[in-house]
């Protein structure tokens, strides 16, 4: 159980700067996945507050305390690696009970021989054989504590890992990417587990991954990490919905948000693709890019915008159309939530979207406030010319 | 319904017949070209290693002397003399002596100075090299070198010796300290060759397991080396371990030229018995059978590695 503070964080790597400035609260319990395309640093900060790699400035204080100069073991905080980090010499059994053992044994106990000498050292084992099995049951993988992880699978050595980090009790969990190595239907079934255990647990979680689908099924809040920055922090529902910047826009959500290239009139109207928009914005005249989610598309036989179709990406519960588009640099996806009725491919389609689905982002990627004009005359309407 | 099940049948038998009797000849021809392919390399270990070998232990039953013309076999007469001889096996304790002292030494030190260098910032090739050059050098030059270091009234080291105020030793004519003296060289040559080995072992320890071993409370280095770096570096000990014997086991130049196996047998190992009883007094049959006995110890060694390695050492 712990809250942690990460405030003005630098991470500095010979020069090259991969950290630059993160402000971040966690609260104790809580579930939060740093989430952002490889090399953002997510996983430099991870291992930031783990204590594994120190920061260059700024500070990290765990439950109120600064946790500068302490060492990883002694910041109480578990760690599941990416490539789970499993001792392959020692059997599930000891690679569990390694940090109850470096942690209530002391030196000499621990000596090969030595240590089965020592008075208190038979007692401290059956203690910690009874919290590893109680574990191992927990886990189910009771039956493999004498196997060698070389002789588990992806899935179990998973969870081998897991129960290396619970055993201990440890303030907050760290995640580093834990599931990239699992294949796609195990990764789903583990996603369920993780969550399931945070409910358990209750104890705080702190999730990295790549992969926004992991970010937005599991955590309570989502960070979205772009280049060494914290962009966004937030529930996942409102980073998907009311993105700040166009790079969140652009990370979250599959298949990516469409993006038109637009202009911020003088009369503060938007204008794409040579349509005035049905909205207004207080922001400056200028380019901007006006963004709609693939579900947010309609497609409609006759007017407003229109394409050729390209590609289909038929799923069995929905599908994706792609429409080639003058003016734009990818082709605009639209959801289907009917794949039986799927336009042909070379066809040409109409489509539009509601005022509303618009989210727009200035020349920097800054969003913009738009809102529909004062008088509404009709708010269902699909991009208004 | 039946019979045209028997008609199914019938017509799925009927092509396995020749199709097993193709198999046959395909395997027949699979394994002709196999002892084909094989041919050129068995030839070579039969010229290069198992024939020489099969010649060293059929000439270790026989009285031949090198360029006689002649030679009778004598069955185990060599081996008896051989056993009841006392230079023999003041030999073969030297030898032991030699690889007991040079083996724990060269690689404790090999793995040792592997890990300074690793954890070390700068200069890691400079130390690299440094502690590379005496494999890279050529011993009996080193010897000469080391001839000189040792010598007792003009050498380095008992020139040190007497600068700290300490006596000065003669140090390879003493009976007492010569085979040591010889150990601390074979130290010095071995350590790099050790050193290489283990370094190449330390950089594919996956650099999170230490991540894990420290976030697991394995904090000091010793702990740490226990709990990741020793295991996994089990494959590479046990290898480095086998080829120290080995080598130590084979241990000549620095015999020959510094000491000869005196004083007095004091530095008598096998490979230089072999050399003096079959190239010095000719017994050609006599070395033999020294050689033999060499080669026993080298196989045990080889065969002790295997086994162990198929049971107690852990690759990743």
């Amino acid at each position: 159980m712990a809250e942690i503070e990460i405030r003005a964080l630098r991470k500095a790597f010979d020069g090259a700067e991969v950290l630059k400035g993160v402000d971040l609260t966690i609260q104790d319990g809580e579930f939060i996945s740093l989430v952002g395309p490889s090399g953002c640093g997510k996983s430099t900060l991870l291992r930031v507050i783990a204590g594994l790699e120190p920061q260059s400035s700024g500070e990290v204080r765990i439950d109120g305390v600064s946790a500068d100069g302490v060492r990883p073991s002694a910041r109480n905080l578990a760690m599941v690696f990416q490539s789970y980090a499993l001792y392959p010499h020692l059997s599930v059994f000891d690679n569990i009970a390694v940090p109850l053992r470096m942690k209530r044994l002391s030196a000499l106990e621990r000596a090969p021989f030595v240590g089965r000498l020592m008075p208190g050292r038979r007692r401290a084992e059956r203690v910690i054989r009874d919290d590893v099995e109680r574990v191992a049951e927990q886990l189910e993988i009771s039956p493999l504590l004498k196997r060698k992880p070389g002789q588990l699978s992806g899935g179990q050595r998973q969870r081998v890992a897991v129960g290396r980090a619970i055993v201990r009790q440890p303030r907050a969990f760290l995640f580093d990417e834990p599931l990239s190595n699992l294949d796609a239907k195990l990764r789903v079934h583990m996603r369920a587990e993780i969550a399931q255990l945070h409910r358990q647990l209750k104890t705080t979680f702190i999730y990295v991954t790549h992969d926004q689908a992991e970010a937005m099924t599991m955590s309570g809040r989502i960070a979205v990490m772009i280049g060494g920055e914290l962009i966004q922090v937030g529930a996942p529902a409102a980073v998907y919905d009311d993105p700040c910047d166009i790079r969140v826009a652009e990370f979250v959500g599959t298949p990516k948000i469409n993006a038109f290239p637009g202009r911020i009139r003088s009369d503060g109207r938007l204008e794409m693709l040579g349509h005035v928009l049905h909205m207004a914005t207080p922001a400056l005249e200028g380019e901007c890019r006006i963004c709609v989610r693939p579900e947010r598309i309609e497609l409609a036989s006759h007017g407003l915008l229109s394409g050729t179709v390209v590609h289909l990406e038929n799923l069995g519960s929905e599908a994706f159309v792609h429409i080639g588009c003058a003016g734009t640099d990818a082709p605009v996806v639209a959801r289907v939530n009917d794949p039986s009725q799927l336009p042909a491919i070379g066809a040409t389609i109409g489509y539009g979207f509601a005022p509303e689905a618009v989210r727009a982002f200035d020349a920097d990627g800054k969003r913009i406030v738009t809102s529909l004009p004062s008088r509404v005359e009709r708010p269902r309407e699909m991009a208004v010319v | 319904m039946s019979d045209a099940a028997t008609a199914l049948q019938g017509m799925a038998m009927a092509p396995r017949v020749p199709a097993r009797v193709f198999a046959g000849f395909r395997r027949a021809g699979r394994s002709q070209a196999a002892y084909a392919l094989a041919a050129p390399a068995f030839m070579l270990m039969l010229l290069m290693l198992i024939g020489p070998l099969a010649g060293v232990i059929a000439l270790s039953f026989t009285d031949y002397q090198l360029g006689a013309p002649a030679f009778s076999w004598i069955g185990l007469s060599n081996y008896r003399e051989m056993f009841a001889d006392r230079v023999f096996w003041i030999s073969l304790k030297n030898t032991l002596t030699y690889v007991a002292i040079v083996v724990p030494g060269a690689v404790a030190l090999g793995l040792g100075v592997a890990l300074l260098i690793q954890s070390g910032a700068g200069l890691k090739s400079w130390y690299r090299t440094v502690y590379f050059l005496p494999v890279m050098a050529t011993l009996i030059a080193m010897a000469i070198v080391w001839e000189f270091m040792l010598h007792p009234q003009f050498g380095l080291v008992n020139g040190l010796l007497r600068a700290a105020g300490l006596q000065g030793h003669s140090w390879l004519q003493d009976r007492g300290t010569a085979l040591y003296s010889l150990c601390v060289i074979g130290i010095w040559q071995a350590t790099g060759f050790n050193m290489v080995l283990f370094l190449a072992g330390l950089v594919s320890i996956p650099k999170h397991l230490y991540d894990a071993a420290e976030i697991d409370g394995a904090e000091g280095a010793w702990s740490r080396f226990r709990l990741v770096t020793w295991p996994m570096l089990g494959p590479v000990t046990l290898f480095v371990v086998a080829i120290s014997a080995i080598r130590s086991f084979q241990v000549f130049d620095t015999v020959q030229v510094l000491t000869k196996g005196g004083p007095s047998k004091s530095s008598e190992v096998l490979i230089y018995t072999m050399y003096t009883e079959g190239f010095e007094f000719f017994r050609s049959g006599y070395g033999a059978a020294v050689t033999v006995v060499f080669l026993a110890f080298v196989l045990l060694l080889t065969v002790l590695k295997s086994a162990l390695g198929n049971r107690e050492v852990h690759y990743a």
